[in-house]
């Protein structure tokens, strides 16, 4: 597993750089100019990912969320679905660095063979950051109209919230 | 609906932090904010101008037109309105791979290039085409077959068997992304 994610950037350089002299280009000035306009892409990206993180960290900060889960408990708690795994249900599609902070603690709290951290890790592994994506998707192009991107993107990230609960239910 | 969004986020977390006496620290984060996303920033950029560069030689080379090519029958299904031999379509291929073997940061690059290459197709530049969100929802529905992260954290903390996750997420992941497409294509025939 570790050998092949290791592996695949090194090949992937190396076969794009033998074909560039196969093909006569010259690399290392298009190398250039493409990191250049990596450098445009990189600083267009600020004012987006400021509002973002401004929003989210002052949601987070506030503790309001742990208040919210403490009311859904009871309920979660009827259908045997441990609460614990709520903020990471919660945070998964918003911030990648929040929910890998909540995953880390769960598994430090429950252990990585429990239930929870079972679901945890399947949460984390099977879906991505929605809100983050979009933010930096669509700022970087500088689109203001998202239509239905985000209601599209949330569906699919509750959906395989769902199924990795269900699932972990199903294979252990 | 972002607009909204981010106004219940900033107004509940003020509110809620002003009652519960915690003002301080909602304080300091306000201030800290844009020193956060600076840090961000500088761990991103690095990697986008060092993969906008090597994707460069890619392009110029015709290598990330045949690469597209190979899975280009699956993605011209995917998007029918990128137009035949388009480079977007090269740069979704590489994104949607590099992110199948759990590399997200090494993938967002040829995200972004893909954006800006959909772009130039986009009649209106400020409203975001049907064929950005398809690929969006690629991408936030997180189509991942080795979630690398994940595996290392749960090395970490000693896991008996830390790769036992991968089919779970592998199951999990392959019915979110269907989810999202089928939401994608239902919201795009409403909104036509």
């Amino acid at each position: 597993m570790n050998i092949i994610s290791n592996l695949i950037i090194p090949l992937l350089v190396l076969i794009v750089v033998v074909y560039g002299i196969i093909k006569k280009i010259n690399v290392y000035d298009v190398f250039v100019s493409g990191a250049k306009e990596g450098l445009e892409i990189g600083f267009s990206l600020f004012p987006y990912l400021l509002g973002m993180i401004l929003g989210i960290n002052i949601l987070i900060k506030s503790d309001f969320l742990n208040l919210v889960f403490g009311i859904f408990k009871p309920a979660f708690n009827f259908i045997k679905i441990p609460v614990e795994i709520l903020p990471l249900a919660f945070l998964r599609p918003i911030s990648g660095s929040a929910s890998l902070s909540v995953l880390s603690n769960l598994l430090e709290t429950f252990g990585p063979d429990s239930f929870i951290g079972r679901v945890s890790s399947t949460i984390q592994g099977s879906t991505d950051t929605t809100i983050y994506i979009l933010t930096l998707y669509f700022g970087s192009i500088g689109i203001k109209k998202i239509r239905y991107a985000l209601k599209a993107g949330l569906i699919a990230d509750l959906v395989g919230i769902i199924v990795s609960i269900i699932i972990v239910l199903i294979i252990f | 609906m972002i607009n909204y969004i981010w106004a219940i986020f900033i107004i509940i977390g003020i509110i809620y932090g002003i009652l519960t006496n915690n003002f301080e620290i909602i304080n300091k984060e306000i201030l800290e904010s844009s020193k956060t996303t600076l840090d961000l920033i500088l761990k991103l950029f690095p990697m986008i101008a060092l993969w906008t560069g090597i994707m460069n030689i890619a392009k110029e080379s015709g290598l990330l037109q045949k690469f597209s090519n190979l899975i280009s029958p699956l993605l011209r299904k995917l998007f029918p309105e990128i137009p035949k031999n388009h480079e977007s379509l090269g740069y979704i291929a590489s994104n949607v791979v590099i992110n199948m073997f759990g590399l997200g940061n090494a993938a967002t690059p040829f995200g972004l290039k893909a954006m800006k290459s959909l772009q130039e197709l986009n009649k209106d530049k400020s409203t975001a085409s049907r064929s950005m969100i398809t690929f969006l929802v690629l991408n936030t529905s997180g189509l991942t077959i080795i979630p690398t992260t994940v595996i290392s954290l749960r090395m970490a903390y000693n896991s008996s068997n830390p790769t036992e996750i991968v089919i779970t997420s592998l199951i999990a992941t392959v019915c979110s992304t269907i989810a999202g497409l089928i939401a994608d294509r239902i919201f795009a025939k409403r909104n036509r």
